[in-house]
């Protein structure tokens, strides 16, 4: 696993809001990378920064307010910072395609899903709106929507919500993307859907063999997709490594907290424990670790020191303090 | 469809019964004796009696108002008292001119409007936005008759490049069909005819423009700033489509929506005779017609010529209604 080259690079990302009431430093030290056909589960209570993370390596960042203030993002070896806004253009939606949230506001309500699905392979693929409009026929078929070529002639309020962002998958997966990002793609569908969109997701990336950087507050839609996983704490990661060793030893207290904050289905009905307290104001961090007033852990040195992400074991990096003196740090 | 266009045409009918109603009264509880400002202050008692007879005022109002009405389902829209013509034939000549003066007015005022706001919302807090939207802010606030001396003052006193009045100078001829001159002139190929009455609708066009553009600018700058925050506008971004397409294709469809209602509402507004810019211009159109004809107490004349601006004002209405079918495909005719 570690041998391979990655896909996607994002190192030491700071992207910062620069209001009126002050500076939102929503993303404060990201760094993980995403290998090639590999899923990236990003997690984390809302406002932790998950949706600007992601608009950061698409260069969306609405400037002003916000800037990428420092940071890499490489993508196949380039520094997508450094990139212009033409070339940027050919990157998003070609190379690196995206899901939103909620279908339903998503997609626009004044055009056909043919002609937003058109417009998508015009913009990138070098192919006459006949061959465009046949494409788009196959997507909708793969995607699993029924009767395809009359569907596209469709506006998108003509479709269920569970239908909607199958299309919103289709469009993103146009021009076969080796990057998808899907930014909380079932949280705002029926359960029986969200299994049914999940299960999607897997099935277009065997086909397609493209990595997925899915992001959610769901820790079940963590383990059922994803191969890692990073925790975000207040525009930080606080913990970054593989599901598995997650969910058997995760290590940073807010990883715990989250656990025990799932409900589970078990015969001797354990209390749930929510994380106390409240995400920070991201305006006016604390000195010392952003957890430290929530945390069960806290010591006196959590109050001063802002902890690094080091890597406690193989591939297992946390950030915090009770795991900090042993090992080496891979930030600062 | 068709069964929609019908039902809302059915609806006219009350609407229509409405206004004739209230054309027909108001004009009679505004004091005043139509027989005397006909004849004047010197007319004699008998004389008055005379023509109250002939005209029918002596009537029970419900007699009056069943006359009108008749006459009006006749097609016979009256005979103004002043004039002795044939409304009818008057309105032939006013209200294409009106129409004319409206349909220039409003399409400067769409597209310098639309521009500007789209403009604005797209640099929001630019110097552009900043100076357009102060001009909207005048626009809006604008006393017409002052706007319309002062071009007057400017532009055929100062400058002598733009006539001040009329249609069509003295001496130049065109043979009218429509009478839409604009319209006449090309249909006839008389390019002199067309300059000149080009050049006499400029300045009441212009005049007639500013409020609609001013209000037509502020609404769509602040309905694409309320579109551009939208999730569609993300996603045209994440799909990696020119910012010009995602402007004036994605964003300035749904933003058209509310502006499609001013526009309507400015047309049906317009349409209806723009009494001061048509009197200070002497633009011979049918606010002029009413304006002279309330000064006149010409009653049959007011009465008939609100009754076609009601009907103008609802058929334009419904044309919005219809266009806005074709913007908005979610809307449904029921
Ligand atoms: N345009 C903006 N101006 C100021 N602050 C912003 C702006 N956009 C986002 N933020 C702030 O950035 C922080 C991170 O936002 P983000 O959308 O990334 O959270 P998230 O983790 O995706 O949460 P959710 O689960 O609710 O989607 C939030 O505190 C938010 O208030
Ligand atoms: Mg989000």
């Amino acid at each position: 696993m570690k041998s391979v080259k990655p896909l996607l690079e994002v190192k030491n990302l700071h992207t910062h809001f620069f209001t009126k009431a002050g500076v939102v430093r929503a993303v404060d030290g990201v760094s993980f990378d995403v290998k090639p056909g590999e899923t990236i589960g990003i997690v984390g209570e809302s406002g932790s920064g998950k949706s600007i993370t992601a608009m950061s390596i698409l260069g969306l960042i609405p400037s002003p307010p916000g800037k990428i203030v420092d940071g890499e993002i490489n993508f196949k070896g380039d520094n997508l910072l450094k990139k212009t806004e033409k070339q940027m253009r050919q990157i998003r939606g070609k190379e690196i395609a995206m899901v939103f949230q909620d279908p339903m506001t998503s997609l626009n309500p004044v055009f056909t899903v043919e002609k937003q699905m058109v417009e998508t392979i015009l913009a990138h693929e070098k192919v006459t709106k006949k061959q465009a409009q046949q494409r788009a026929v196959e997507l909708l078929n793969m995607v699993g929507i029924p009767d395809p070529k009359k569907r596209l002639k469709n506006y998108p309020h003509e479709f269920s919500g569970g239908m909607r962002q199958r299309v919103m998958i289709a469009m993103a997966l146009s021009c076969n993307p080796s990057l998808l990002i899907a930014d909380e793609p079932t949280t705002a569908l029926d359960v029986t859907i969200q299994a049914q969109i999940l299960e999607l997701f897997k099935k277009m990336q065997k086909e397609l063999d493209m990595a997925i950087i899915m992001i959610t507050h769901d820790l079940g839609v963590v383990s059922e997709v994803c191969d890692r996983v990073m925790v975000m704490y207040a525009g930080k990661p606080a913990e970054f490594t593989q599901t598995k060793k997650l969910f058997d030893n995760g290590r940073h207290p807010y990883t715990t907290g989250l656990m025990n904050s799932i409900p589970k289905i078990t015969p001797n009905k354990e209390k749930l424990q929510p994380i106390k307290g409240l995400p920070p104001d991201l305006r006016s961090l604390p000195q010392g670790c952003s957890f430290a007033p929530r945390c069960n852990h806290v010591m006196a040195s959590c109050l001063t020191n802002d902890p690094t992400l080091s890597e406690v074991d193989d591939n297992h990096f946390v950030r915090c303090l009770l795991y900090e003196q042993s090992k080496k740090a891979v930030t600062t | 469809m068709i069964k929609y266009i019908s039902r809302r045409l059915l609806m006219l009918i009350p609407v229509l019964i409405g206004v004739s109603i209230l054309a027909f009264s108001l004009i009679h509880l505004v004091p005043g004796d139509p027989a005397r400002s006909i004849l004047g202050e010197k007319a004699t008692q008998s004389q008055l009696e005379a023509l109250q007879e002939e005209l029918g005022l002596n009537d029970p109002y419900y007699v009056q108002y069943g006359r009108f009405l008749g006459d009006i389902l006749k097609g016979n829209l009256g005979e103004s008292i002043q004039s002795k013509e044939s409304i009818g034939v008057e309105l032939l000549h006013k209200l294409p001119a009106t129409i004319e003066l409206a349909v220039f007015a409003m399409i400067v005022a769409i597209i310098v409007g639309v521009i500007a706001g789209v403009i604005a919302a797209v640099k929001q807090y630019s110097w552009f936005d900043n100076m357009s939207m102060t001009a909207a802010l005048f626009g809006v606030s604008m006393p017409i008759f002052w706007l319309g001396l002062m071009m007057i003052w400017l532009f055929s006193v100062t400058f002598d490049i733009l006539p001040p009045s009329g249609r069509l100078s003295t001496g130049v001829e065109l043979h009218t069909i429509t009478n839409f001159y604009l319209l006449d002139s090309i249909l006839t190929g008389n390019w002199l005819a067309f300059k000149d009455s080009f050049s006499h609708l400029l300045m009441p066009g212009l005049a007639l423009a500013t409020i609609p553009m001013a209000i037509i600018a502020r609404m769509t700058r602040s309905s694409m700033l309320e579109v551009m925050r939208q999730d569609y506008i993300r996603t045209a971004n994440a799909k990696g489509l020119k910012k010009t397409l995602i402007v004036f294709q994605h964003a300035l469809k749904n933003a058209s929506l509310p502006v499609l209602t001013v526009i309507g509402l400015q047309f049906g507004l317009l349409l209806g005779g723009a009494v001061l810019t048509e009197t200070i211009f002497s633009w011979p159109g049918i606010g002029r017609y009413v304006y002279l004809a309330v000064l006149g107490r010409d009653y049959p004349v007011v009465q008939s010529t609100i009754l076609i601006i009601a009907i103008i004002f609802v058929l334009v209405n419904l044309i919005t209604d219809i266009l806005y079918k074709y913007l908005d495909p979610r809307i449904k005719f029921e």
